[in-house]
């Protein structure tokens, strides 16, 4: 039983992060930019949140919960949207490829957070040294009373906020895309960009605001694997990277649904954890288990082109550039 | 009325119009500009972040990269390699096919490597042992390749994700198999394989330690241009990308077209592994491949897919992280400046190609005043 | 400025002066006026590339004029994008649907509207009820548009303009895709919309139709302005007359070629669209050589269907026969069943000069060296390839058929429509063929290039090929063609003799039901 929650624990964090990855990934696919920058973007995040709680920290003697939180989210998301700014300006004004571009921004994130990662470690001395206590501490706060319910308690009520808002953001964009103008007129930009032209939405509005914003929420799941998912430190190791990539499959697991990453990314997570809670597998067995999301991915992504129902299919115009007088 | 507030309104100050035709020079002259530009931005960042005199840090790269014959071989070793795996995507891109999935074709490639040193390096004479070697991680290459095509062709399934899931599967079998082959036991590497023996290990050629991976990467780039530029197929894989009614018109099976030229590009991303683990690293691990796939397409679409524009680009890269790695150690920095430097160059040189294809007007003086007496006809 | 619009004031709408758009160097429109009013119909007649639609894509914000300024109301105004010209109550139904297949027609409708607040699928619902009760349409607001008929859809499109507010809508030849009841239907909603004080324009060249619904009509012809005439002063060959130029005797020569020989014979042909829409219904018919066979119907007939299935193209229904006789024995070869390739491989030589010359016939990035080799690159053992003959072939067509080129490795994407046309009738001719299929080898090309295309298919019919004509120039297909094969809704609808038959009887052939 104990077993069983900590598994469950193990994949809500781990499923948190590439949530708010693959939410971010839709909500930029959905405009028709197929961003391969992710694991980029994530990095960018997670530096700028731990630069900037760093850097307060270290200003500080008593550093303010709120303003700890505030200081991350506002660094993450603004870093993040820079990363899709340059993404955007030159894949849709200037129409270079995108998946080149989003590769680019990939090696460039990775490099930005690896870079400044490894000097934030060397300035306090050491792998595992940073010291963003209260920050960290702040996002992983839960509120006790509901926190000690016992097994309800543990399994619902023991994570620090931005588990819940990141379930909250996908019920938010699944509205938004589904049942506003604005949600409307952007799948129409993803789907037809000519005829969204015709029918006077800002095409390049849509796509650039998207894919900022977009960009900047991959950016929170960046923020929230420094923060939560490794308590504040940093480590070059590369593992943002492999998170970035699920969280792009997470987005063809729920055939870019927003409101199905929320047990796409809990389930990926309980994949990704399993092999550790099932008695007698030896280590390089684990290694395959972890194999398993990318898997389904696959298979998902064969079946919904096999059936080629019209509503699970990416955007029609995903992936290419829009230009009006083509002829 | 909402006229009114049109008649206010002017020619947009800036239009972009779809270029005819550049000449080459004129093209190679703004992608040289691109890159100069990047530079310079670079330049700034590495002194708003270190506050050192841009010009040394670039002298310093340029020692680490080709300061001694060591460190030049090791810049010309990494340059083949990249080139190798965009060799190997240089057929596929031209098809219109996303591989993404290069990393994953060269780390099987390289599994499958290391899996006949390990246990064929002591029972097959040399020679066997090395066509051992290279067939393994040619077909697992060419394997890795043939599942996204196969369903592309059949179904239409999206490649560029479908590879880029593949890389994933990849790096788990690499995984598993660094735990199977795991030595000394605990350290979570497979460590030098036959340190002792050398077998399936390249020989020095010309005395160079990497003249093998020069060699073979080099008479591949020859093969590849004239491939792509001169066989038959080369021709199928043009028309397939142009346009699969045409193929079709042409009476171009475009299934088989697309198969088989994953076939070639998983095969030679797979070589390139069999280059990393028996011509350089001599061990596996899911570093093997380090974003050479990734970086590799970019290679190989800034080049157009000619072989030959690839080497300059394969070494410009191979250049920036070489000498990334030198300022790091000598200004005490770290490595990862490169990639960032890296990411700024690309998006230089990427966002340059617009200025290539399109060509901007601006409003003109004359325009601005027809404008102007509109307006004041109307007021 | 609030317009009450009456019958007899006939307000302007629009007045457009000295419009002048050029791409590249075809000048497209050169300084074109046009005056568009309340409450009327306007037909902007001309041939096909004679610049109508560039003209308007101006209005409806797709392209910006390079000179020349358009007054809405009155007023200059200046329009850069679709909004604007939204905002200015124009709207244009493109012939190409600008719709968002996964949506349903009433999220198609709501899109990008300007009104503020929250998006309320009932009350688009409602809206779109009434809107469809005022004018007589026929919308289901929940209906996803991937299932929507081609009618439908137009019928989408045209609630969607009048959803969002226009007074001024433009509708680029809406009746290409219609049937003739559907095209009745049409006018009549275009006449209610006219009672409603809106201005119309439709774009066509179809001279019963302007007659039957416009009021004026302004004519293009290559790209320059001819003149506007009332329709109610207006005949038929007065009208042909602005849109062609002088009435001028085609003179194509046509030779009556003796001991015709069956080539083809088309049995049971019947062809299922990826819709399941029966596109083609068992068509039956013979080709002999030395004769053109001309092909009738209004577009998207069938006509592309049936080409390509003799071509090799097309997934065909169980039954059909295709039979190909050979001249030298005499053999019968089946070719249902038969890719191109397969085709050539039977021995047979069969030249297509498809509709789609840059996305099926040719390959735009390659010059006209790659171009001749499209389709026998792969004869001979070698496995690379031989471009000494393409090129001495590509030397020749270009000097042959005067085409104008840069050098023959020049992209062929970069010539002109008609000389892309000469490399690709010049290939498939170069193929000594002993069938020859073309579909509207002379669509958007000037009238002499359509002269040197016209003799090439005369030579070649003199020479014993069987030459099929797929045309939509009645007058040509009368003056060209031996005999003319009707298409209607995808069945034959007669075979008639080119040298008797008259222009009416073929017309009355193609809307027959």
């Amino acid at each position: 039983m104990s077993s069983l929650i900590s598994l469950l624990q193990a994949a809500i964090y781990f499923g948190t992060v590439i949530m708010l990855g693959s939410l971010g990934e839709i909500l930029t696919e959905k405009s028709g930019n197929l961003n391969l920058g992710v694991p980029g973007i994530m990095y960018l995040g997670a530096i700028a949140s731990l630069t900037g709680s760093f850097f307060y920290e270290r200003a500080v003697e008593h550093p303010n919960p709120v303003v700890c939180v505030l200081i991350a989210i506002l660094c993450a998301f603004l870093a993040s949207a820079l990363g899709g700014l340059i993404y955007s300006f030159l894949t849709i004004t200037l129409r270079a490829n995108q998946n080149v571009t989003g590769l680019a921004l990939t090696i460039f994130g990775s490099g930005v957070g690896n870079f400044f990662g490894g000097s934030l470690n060397k300035l306090a001395g050491g792998v595992g040294q940073i010291s963003v206590s209260s920050t960290s501490a702040a996002f992983r706060a839960n509120i006790p009373a509901l926190a000690g319910l016992g097994v309800v308690g543990d399994v619902l009520f023991s994570y620090g906020f931005l588990v819940y808002l990141a379930i909250a953001a996908a019920i938010v964009l699944q509205w938004v895309l589904h049942h506003t103008r604005v949600g409307l007129n952007l799948r129409a930009v993803g789907e037809n960009p000519a005829t969204a032209d015709a029918a006077g939405i800002h095409v390049t509005k849509y796509k650039y605001l998207a894919t900022c914003i977009g960009s900047g929420i991959v950016g929170l799941g960046g923020l929230y694997y420094v923060m939560d998912y490794t308590k504040g430190t940093w480590a070059n190791d590369g593992a943002i990277e492999g998170l970035g990539w699920l969280a792009v499959a997470l987005v063809i697991f729920t055939t870019w649904k927003p409101i199905q990453t929320v047990p796409g990314a809990y389930l990926f997570g309980i994949l990704y954890w399993m092999n550790y809670y099932i008695p007698g597998l030896t280590r390089y067995s684990q290694e395959i288990f972890k194999m398993l999301p990318y898997v389904i991915t696959i298979v998902v992504l064969i079946f919904t082109s096999l059936r080629k129902k019209k509503e699970n299919q990416p955007p029609a115009n995903l992936g290419l550039a829009y230009f009006r007088e083509e002829r | 009325m909402t006229s009114q507030n049109h008649s206010k309104q002017r020619e947009p100050l800036i239009r972009m119009v779809k270029r005819d035709h550049l000449p080459a020079k004129k093209a190679w002259l703004i992608r040289i500009i691109g890159l100069l530009l990047a530079l310079v931005v670079c330049a700034v960042l590495i002194f708003s972040i270190t506050k050192l005199n841009p010009l040394k840090v670039y002298t310093t790269m340029f020692g680490g990269a080709f300061g001694s014959t060591r460190r030049s071989w090791q810049t010309i070793r990494e340059a083949m390699m990249l080139l190798c795996v965009s060799l190997g995507l240089a057929p596929a891109f031209m098809m219109r096919f996303w591989n993404i999935g290069a990393e994953g074709q060269i780390l099987v490639g390289g599994v499958a490597t290391a899996g006949c040193m390990i246990y064929l390096g002591d029972k097959l004479p040399s020679i066997l042992l090395f066509a051992v070697m290279l067939i393994g991680s040619i077909a697992a290459g060419a394997l890795w390749g043939f599942l996204p095509a196969f369903f592309k062709a059949r179904f239409g399934t999206n490649e560029t994700l479908f590879t880029l899931m593949m890389n994933y599967i990849a790096i788990q079998l690499t995984s598993y198999f660094v735990a199977v082959w795991e030595k000394p036991y605990g350290s979570n590497s497979v460590g030098i394989i036959n340190s002792d023996t050398n077998a399936g290990w390249f020989k020095p050629l010309f005395g160079q330690q990497y003249g093998w991976n020069v060699v073979i990467v080099l008479v591949l780039t020859f093969a590849m241009y004239f491939y792509l530029k001169f066989s038959k197929q080369g021709y199928e894989i043009q028309v397939v990308g142009e346009s699969e009614n045409t193929a079709r018109y042409a009476g171009i099976n475009v299934k088989h077209v697309i198969i088989r030229t994953m076939l070639i590009s998983g095969a030679i991303c797979g070589l390139s592994g069999f280059l990393a683990v028996a011509g350089s690293g001599h061990t596996i691990s899911v570093s093997t491949a380090g974003g050479r796939g990734f970086t590799a397409i970019i290679v190989a679409w800034l080049s157009k897919f000619n072989s030959f524009v690839m080497i300059l680009f394969a070494f410009l890269l191979a250049f920036l992280e070489r000498g990334a790695s030198e300022i790091a150690s000598k200004f005490n920095l770290n490595d990862y400046a490169s990639e960032m430097i890296e990411g700024i160059i690309l998006f230089f040189v990427l966002g340059s190609e617009f200025f290539i294809n399109y060509k901007l007007i601006f409003r003109t003086k004359e325009h601005a005043q027809n404008e102007t007496l509109k307006e004041e006809a109307h007021s | 400025m609030i317009l009450t619009q009456t019958a007899e004031t006939k307000a302007s709408a629009i007045q457009m002066r000295g419009i002048t758009k050029t791409f590249g160097e075809v000048i497209a429109n050169n300084s074109i006026n046009l005056d568009i009013r309340y409450g009327e119909v306007l037909s902007l007649l001309g041939e096909n590339g004679s610049g109508k639609t560039t003209l308007m894509n101006m209005l409806s914000g797709i392209y910006f004029p390079d000179a020349g300024e358009i007054l809405v109301n009155g007023e200059p105004v200046i329009i850069r994008s679709p909004k604007d010209a939204f905002d200015l109550k124009i709207g244009m139904i493109h012939q190409h649907f600008k719709l968002v297949d996964v949506f349903t027609a009433a999220e198609n409708i709501t899109l990008g509207s300007q009104q503020k607040g929250r998006y309320d699928k009932k009350e688009v619902a409602r809206r779109v009820r009434e809107i469809c009760s005022k004018y007589g349409f026929e919308v289901n607001p929940e209906q996803k548009v991937y299932t929507m008929t081609v009618s439908q859809k137009q019928t989408l499109e045209i609630v969607k303009v009048l959803y969002g507010g226009a007074d001024i809508l433009i509708l680029d030849e809406p009746t290409a895709v219609l049937t003739l009841q559907e095209t009745e239907k049409l006018f009549s909603v275009i006449r209610n919309m006219r009672a409603d004080g809106k201005a119309i324009v439709i774009i066509t060249h179809k001279l019963n139709e302007v007659l039957a619904v416009s009021d004026r009509v302004s004519i293009l012809r290559h790209g320059e302005y001819i003149d506007t005439v009332n329709t109610k002063d207006a005949t038929e060959a007065s009208l042909t007359e602005m849109m062609v130029g002088k009435k001028i005797a085609l003179n194509i020569t046509r030779d009556d070629i003796p001991n015709k020989e069956k080539r083809l014979s088309v049995k049971h042909l019947s062809v299922m669209s990826p819709e399941g829409v029966k596109v083609l219904d068992d068509i039956n018919f013979d080709l002999y050589s030395g004769e053109i066979l001309g092909v009738a119907g209004i577009s998207g007939c069938g006509q592309k269907e049936l080409l390509e299935s003799i071509a090799g193209l097309q997934k065909t229904e169980a039954g059909a026969s295709i039979l190909y006789y050979d001249a030298s024995d005499a053999a019968e070869k089946q070719l249902i069943g038969t890719n191109p390739k397969q085709i050539r491989n039977l021995g047979i030589h069969l030249s297509f000069v498809p509709e789609d010359r840059l996305g099926m016939g040719l390959i735009g990035s390659m010059g006209m060296t790659g171009n001749m080799m499209l389709k026998n690159y792969a004869d001979g053992k070698s496995l690379f390839l031989d471009r000494k003959q393409p090129k001495d072939l590509a030397e020749k067509i270009r000097e042959e058929l005067e085409v104008v080129t840069p050098g023959i490795q020049t992209p062929v994407r970069r010539l002109s429509g008609g000389n892309v046309q000469k490399v690709l009738v010049g290939r498939e001719i170069a193929a000594s063929p002993a069938v020859l299929l073309t579909a509207y080898a002379v669509r958007g090309l000037d009238i002499n290039t359509s002269y040197t295309i016209y003799n090439l298919l005369n030579e070649q019919k003199k020479s014993g090929v069987a030459v099929v004509y797929v045309g939509e120039d009645l007058d040509v297909l009368l003056e060209l063609c031996d005999r003319i094969l009707v298409l209607c809704g995808g069945a034959v609808s007669g075979i008639v003799d080119g040298r008797t038959a008259t222009k009416e009887q073929v017309g009355a052939l193609m809307i027959k039901r």
